[in-house]
């Protein structure tokens, strides 16, 4: 389990998380919303260990973040950045292929240009494999970014390298720049990464998306977890007006724990 | 062909590429040294060549030669052939790694004033220092070329973030201190110095000796090969810092090793050859535009084609204007320039949506 406990942590100098706890579980996804500036992206940054907090903790199977080998840290968790500020022509493939970098000690080649052409596959980029960084489109671009987050925690088809322990994996708005086919698509391989073990923590901007697709949804507002639960329990008129300061209704979707939220 | 057949194909294809690509390079380096070992006053053939070295290892070769060869070739082609591979491949690697740390195809150790800081520093030892030891020169223009680098860098970089723009107005900046500098040491010195100062500030070949070489060889060998080592994390930095660090890369340890590794190459280069501009830019970018960016196959391919490249000009610039020569500095900048703005003019057009 990757768990945050009472994390309290800055960004650029000013307070962002005020006492934060939560649990990104294995095999479960879990949507992160809330307003723009609610601390979302630090929290995904204090979760990876990219910010350390100023007060509180973040285990990894209950071992501090701080006290793991980098390597071994980054072979159990991923990724996927708002922006990538990547501007030379790498090959799509060897963008992927830099995801398997903490692999490169352990896995063999050809494993892991396996799992690097496995990911761009699930993320529809595959034949996108020998084209240039630079030639692609926003899209296209943000969907082999996806491969590569998914090429750092792939599972290897012989399980040589990185031990026992679920992998995590946190997205930062994944389906910027994506059309709505794409979306689904990405929403369709978070459930599979949850499937299949992993734990998946996505921050999200629509409500919907959270509702209809994960298994849990945490509600960030001011730098606090205002609402953490099934979707049915935490999508309320009330929680929309009080983190967000919006007036919406929501009505039962056709499944019933998946609630529908439409502005008023 | 199913889809992971065509991408595995095109891995293939690519590493085919790779292969040549060095095979070529290998073969360039390998002419390039024979006929600047061979050309000039006393010509010596590529066979004559082989067959002096040979002889230094107690092996007759059939081809005949005679003393006068063996001696211009040992005592003088010899040492310059190996500063300038070493000048060239130091150059370009320190500048193919400086264009990934700072995830920009424009830096180079003479434009973040690397070079100009080193020229000055050895242009103050030359001026307020005359007289002094052997050592202190070279140890000057590496500490001016550290700091340099270092003050540029520290004045890009904010909140973690290095600034591309704010980096390459530095390196002006610090050029345009660095050349105020070496213009009030020209003013204050005498006809010797103001001899020795050109000789820094045009770059030359023309002082090979194995004793200088030797002694400062290690301080650009090691260096070239401690940043051939940084290749796989100077990939992931050209994603960003942050996302490098989520790839396990150390990321402060890789910058501090790039900014002095290229520091100290770029710098004891300077000190045994002077200024020698736009190497450091041209040959990482020949060789991005034929095998791409990756910097496993960059920084040895453009340690090969970097040497070749300084080889190829101080040849230009030792028989081009016969019986006088032509400081290499004003030779590649020649060639340089233009590319520089071509450059320029070509990211403008194709990669303008970065």
């Amino acid at each position: 389990m990757l768990a945050a406990r009472d994390v309290h942590a800055a960004f650029g100098g000013a307070p962002v998380l005020r006492g934060v706890s939560l649990d990104v579980r294995a095999g479960e996804m879990l949507a992160l919303i809330g307003p723009n500036g609610a601390g979302k992206s630090t929290l995904i940054g204090a979760l990876s260990g990219a910010i350390a907090p100023r007060r509180g903790r973040v285990c990894l199977d209950s071992r501090p973040l701080a006290k793991w080998p980098r390597r071994a840290l980054a072979r159990r968790r991923a990724v996927l950045p708002q922006a990538t500020a990547l501007s030379f022509p790498f090959r799509a493939f060897d963008v992927a292929m830099l995801g398997r970098g903490p692999h490169l000690d352990c896995c063999g080649r050809a494993e892991n240009a396996a799992a690097a052409r496995a990911a761009l596959a699930e993320t529809g980029a595959l034949h996108l494999a020998e084209r240039l960084w630079t030639t692609l489109s926003g899209g296209e671009r943000q969907r082999v970014r996806l491969a590569l987050a998914l090429a750092q925690v792939w599972p290897e088809a012989n399980g040589s390298c990185s031990g026992a322990g679920a992998r995590y994996i946190l997205f930062d708005e994944p389906t910027n720049n994506l059309d709505l086919a794409w979306q689904q698509a990405f929403a369709r391989s978070a459930r599979r990464l949850a499937a299949g073990g992993h734990g998946v923590l996505a921050a999200l901007h629509d409500p919907n998306m959270a509702a209809l697709h994960a298994d849990r949804i945490c509600v960030l507002s001011a730098g606090s977890v205002v609402a953490d639960g099934p979707p049915e329990s935490v999508i309320s008129p009330g929680l929309f007006k009080a983190a967000f300061g919006v007036r919406v209704r929501t009505m039962p979707g056709p499944d019933p724990r998946r609630p529908i939220v439409l502005p008023a | 062909m199913t889809p992971p057949c065509a991408a595995a194909a095109g891995e293939r294809a690519r590493g085919r590429r790779r292969t040549l690509c060095f095979a070529a390079l290998g073969a360039l380096f390998g002419a390039v040294v024979l006929t600047a070992s061979g050309v000039g006053a006393v010509g010596i053939s590529a066979a004559e060549a082989l067959s002096i070295a040979a002889a230094q290892f107690g092996l007759r070769l059939p081809w005949a030669y005679d003393s006068l060869q063996e001696h211009v070739l040992l005592a003088i082609r010899l040492p310059r052939v190996c500063l300038g591979a070493l000048a060239g491949a130091a150059l370009a690697v320190a500048g193919a790694a400086l264009q990934g740390l700072f995830r920009n195809p424009l830096a180079d150790p003479g434009l973040i004033g690397v070079s100009s800081g080193a020229a000055l520093a050895a242009a103050a030892a030359i001026v307020l220092a005359e007289g002094a030891p052997g050592f202190v020169l070279p140890l000057a223009a590496f500490a001016g070329g550290l700091s340099a680098t270092l003050a540029v860098y520290r004045i890009a970089s904010r909140g973690g973030r290095t600034d591309t723009a704010s980096m390459l107005l530095a390196g002006i900046a610090v050029n345009a201190i660095a050349s105020a500098g070496i213009g009030w040491l020209i003013f204050a010195s005498d006809d010797e110095q103001l001899r020795d100062l050109n000789f820094w500030m045009l770059g030359s070949l023309g002082g090979a000796d194995w004793g200088g070489l030797l002694s400062v060889a290690p301080a650009i060998a090691l260096p070239i090969a401690l940043l051939a080592l940084l290749a796989r994390p100077l990939d992931a930095l050209l994603l960003g810092e942050t996302e490098a660090w989520h790839l396990g890369v150390n990321v402060e340890w890789v910058k501090r090793g790039v900014v002095v590794f290229a520091a100290l190459a770029a710098s004891a280069t300077v000190a045994l050859t002077g200024v020698i501009g736009f190497v450091g830019l041209v040959a990482p970018h020949l060789v991005r535009l034929t095998v791409g960016p990756e910097h496993r196959t960059l920084l040895p391919a453009a340690i090969l084609l970097g040497a070749a490249l300084l080889l190829t000009a101080d040849l230009g610039a030792r028989t081009l204007v016969l019986p006088a020569e032509l400081p290499i500095g004003i030779l590649t900048s020649l060639i340089g320039g233009p590319f520089f703005l071509w450059l320029l003019v070509r990211r403008g057009a194709a990669l303008r949506p970065d």
